[in-house]
């Protein structure tokens, strides 16, 4: 097995990702890409972690946080979702436009 | 006790610092008391120092490190010579009488130990002006005496001729200081000192008695030829000399200064600020000894301040103003005497003019207090109702006129033999002139105010005993304070040139038909004013007689309006012109950057709507552009 394969398994998982964080117009659907975006990041980790001069743990220990992080970001992000939900009745992206002047 | 000396400045800051921290919740009596019971004893640690030094002679300067910087390092200290043992007496005495006399002329001010406060610090910084051991250090006292008399001047700021009058004493001297201050700085350059003793050594052997500059790395500065620098560093002492000695034609301050509390005229005319500048001449005499330029323009610009301000004193209404211009001629009388090489007739005529130009302006403040105005021509009458402050003024205005056996006879008798001893007929002639002025205007002050026929409603009386005890000792003083330098026994000659110090000549002796002639001239001058004021009021019949040069005196030869037109009016035009360009241009080009950030952002807020995901595609753009010009140019800036 090479690297190459895993490297671009990562690009093509943060490519959906970043395409449907800038494009979809559902706040759900907007935070599970991010979330593909993060994962795609943690086979980047892992891939280099085993792939590398000298393979060591480093990279495996970072996509744990990585891990975590990404659970604590969902929880707040799902939070501020219902939050905003509940405000305006609506989960568009457009929406959520007063961060702004 | 010589060594003890700088307790005498130290006592007036005390009680400056007590009444500061406490004066407001001092009552009046304890706070005047405190004051003058300070002066009275620096005055007799005064006396004691004078004593010392007439026994052992001058003590060396005492002095302390203050600061180093590279190889210069800067000193402060003390030291007693002859001539400051001398002012240190007059000063503290006529502090003292002062300081008694306002007692009653200030009662009931509000802001009263706020009055002493800055009385007491006026005394200091001319006791510390005094003992100064070096240039440095007599700069800060002068600057400290400016300061005070700005404060006080300005005493009624309310009173917008006080605040402008206090406001014109501070700048009109500053000129002056400015002077002075490059004077120092090329002296340091010069000797590398600001010592008063460093600054000389012998010249030639010839000449014994005159000094030159000690010049540190034996060469004059900007490769000036040595008399040249000599010339042109005393020139630049001198003018801060004309401007605290209020000579012409920097003079024009002092007469304005008279907008200040009476009291605070006579400490600054009799004791604490003109007397600096006759003082700071007297104490830079070897210098000026050395260069015969600066010392004929000493002579000369004291002659003509004295004729200039006398001639104007002929015509004054106020009588505080008429004593004022009468200051200033005698401050200019004591140029001269500097000037023409009359080292201790100059000295003599200060302490003597202390003592009697003290004592007329604390009787004037007298009348004043009595009949609430300074209207000579609303005056009259008092020799009755005021016998006390009458005989005190008579016996000032006689030793003002100079005739015998009043102080101002002998002091005045000196200067004017000096000068036609040296050669200077010319200055005599003034000095002359001046002296017949002198006694005219000051009898027609006295018949005007003293005789005729008492004018007002008021009832005029005499001031408590605060107010007449300094009266009769200043009295007392200006009588026989003369005969501490008679020609038969110049006693403050020889107290002055003990030792023969360095660069200081010896007056030539007084001559009996000199002394007639300024006699008689003093006479002529008092029967001129008796003829004109004492029988009848015909002043206006003089004044017509006279024409032009009696609208030239009254109105001060115009010398105000000229500064008005000449100095002050262009220096504001230029001003207003500058203020434009810095408010309009300079200002306006800061304000049009700010304008532009401002207007810029407005604009470009709209760029912003607050969609998270519109950013998120600009800065996805904006990374790509960054990586390609980083590919572009082969690696990161």
């Amino acid at each position: 097995m090479a690297l190459q394969p895993f490297l671009a398994l990562g690009v093509i998982l943060f490519g959906i990702g970043l395409y449907g964080a800038l494009t979809k117009r559902n706040l759900i659907i907007v935070l599970i890409s991010i979330e593909m975006m993060l994962n795609a990041s943690n086979i980047n980790l892992i891939a280099f972690s085993h792939f590398a001069v000298t393979p060591n743990a480093n990279g495996q220990v970072f996509a744990l946080f990585n891990i975590a992080i990404a659970a604590a970001e969902v929880a707040v992000g799902l939070a501020i979702l219902l939050a905003f939900f509940r405000l305006r009745n609506s989960a568009d992206v457009r929406d959520v436009n007063t961060m702004k002047w | 006790m010589a060594n003890e000396a700088w307790l005498i400045p130290a006592i007036p800051l005390l009680v400056y610092v007590i009444l500061l921290v406490a004066g407001r919740r001092i009552s009046e009596p304890v706070v005047a008391g405190i004051s003058v019971s300070a002066v009275l004893l620096a005055f007799l640690l005064a006396i004691a120092v004078l004593a010392d030094v007439a026994v052992n002679g001058p003590t060396a300067p005492t002095t302390y490190a203050w600061l180093d910087f590279g190889a210069h390092s800067l000193t402060v200290g003390y030291e007693v010579t002859m001539l400051n043992a001398l002012m240190l007496v007059v000063v503290t005495l006529v502090s003292a009488l002062v300081l008694l006399f306002s007692r009653s002329y200030m009662k009931g001010d509000e802001r009263f130990s706020r009055f002493y406060q800055y009385l007491n610090l006026f005394v200091f910084s001319m006791l510390g002006l005094v003992i100064s051991p070096n240039l440095l250090q007599f700069y800060i006292f002068w600057e400290l005496v400016g300061v005070c008399s700005y404060l006080l001047v300005g005493f009624w700021y309310y009173k917008p001729e006080a605040a402008a009058a206090a406001k014109k004493a501070f700048i009109v001297t500053r000129i002056g200081d400015v002077g002075l201050f490059i004077g120092i700085i090329l002296l340091y350059i010069a000797t590398g000192t600001f010592d008063f003793n460093g600054l000389y050594t012998a010249g030639g052997a010839a000449f014994s008695q005159v000094a030159t500059l000690a010049y540190h790395g034996a060469s004059v500065p900007f490769g000036m030829s040595s008399s040249g620098f000599i010339t042109l560093t005393a020139l630049l002492v001198f003018i801060g000399a004309v401007g605290k000695s209020a000579q012409f034609p920097l003079h024009v301050w002092l007469p304005d200064a008279m907008e200040g509390p009476t009291p605070v005229s006579a400490l600054i005319h009799a004791a604490t600020m003109v007397a600096a500048g006759v003082y700071l001449v007297a104490r830079m005499q070897p210098l000026f000894a050395a260069s015969p330029v600066a010392s004929e323009t000493v002579a000369v610009i004291g002659g003509i301040t004295a004729l200039l301000a006398a001639s104007i004193g002929l015509t004054q209404r106020d009588i505080k103003r008429v004593i004022a211009y009468s200051t200033v001629s005698q401050l200019g009388y004591m140029m001269m005497a500097l000037g023409v090489g009359a080292y201790t007739a100059g000295i003599f005529h200060l302490m003597t003019h202390a003592f009697f130009k003290a004592l007329l302006f604390l009787t004037a403040g007298s009348v004043i207090h009595a009949l609430d105005t300074q209207d000579l021509f609303s005056m009259g009458g008092l020799r009755k109702k005021m016998p006390i402050t009458h005989i005190a003024f008579l016996a000032g205005a006689l030793a003002l006129a100079g005739v015998p056996p009043f102080a101002g006879f002998w002091s005045k008798d000196e200067i004017l033999s000096a000068a036609f001893q040296s050669g200077h007929y010319v200055l005599y002639a003034m000095g002359l002139l001046a002296a017949f002025f002198t006694a005219f205007y000051i009898f027609r002050v006295y018949f005007l105010v003293f005789w005729g026929e008492a004018k007002g409603e008021k009832h005029a009386h005499e001031g408590g005993s605060a107010m007449v005890i300094p009266l009769l000792v200043l009295g007392a003083l200006a009588t026989l304070s003369g005969f501490l330098n008679t020609p038969f026994d110049p006693f403050v000659t020889r107290f002055l040139t003990y030792g023969h110090p360095l660069g200081i000549g010896i007056d030539p002796p007084a001559s009996l038909p000199l002394i007639l002639v300024s006699v008689i001239i003093a006479l002529l001058g008092i029967w001129l004013a008796y003829s004109v004021y004492g029988r009848a009021n015909r002043g206006a019949e003089l004044a017509k007689r006279m024409g032009v040069l009696y609208t030239l005196s009254y109105n001060k030869f115009y010398i105000d309006e000229i500064y008005h037109y000449l100095i002050v009016t262009p220096i504001f035009t230029i001003a207003r012109a500058i203020a434009f360009i810095d408010r309009f241009i300079i200002d306006g080009i800061v304000r049009m950057l700010g304008e532009l950030g401002y207007t810029g952002g407005v604009t470009l807020k709209y760029a912003n709507t607050g969609q998270v995901q519109t950013y998120g595609v600009l800065t996805l753009f904006g990374l790509v552009a960054l990586v390609a010009i980083a590919l572009g140019i082969g690696g990161v800036l």
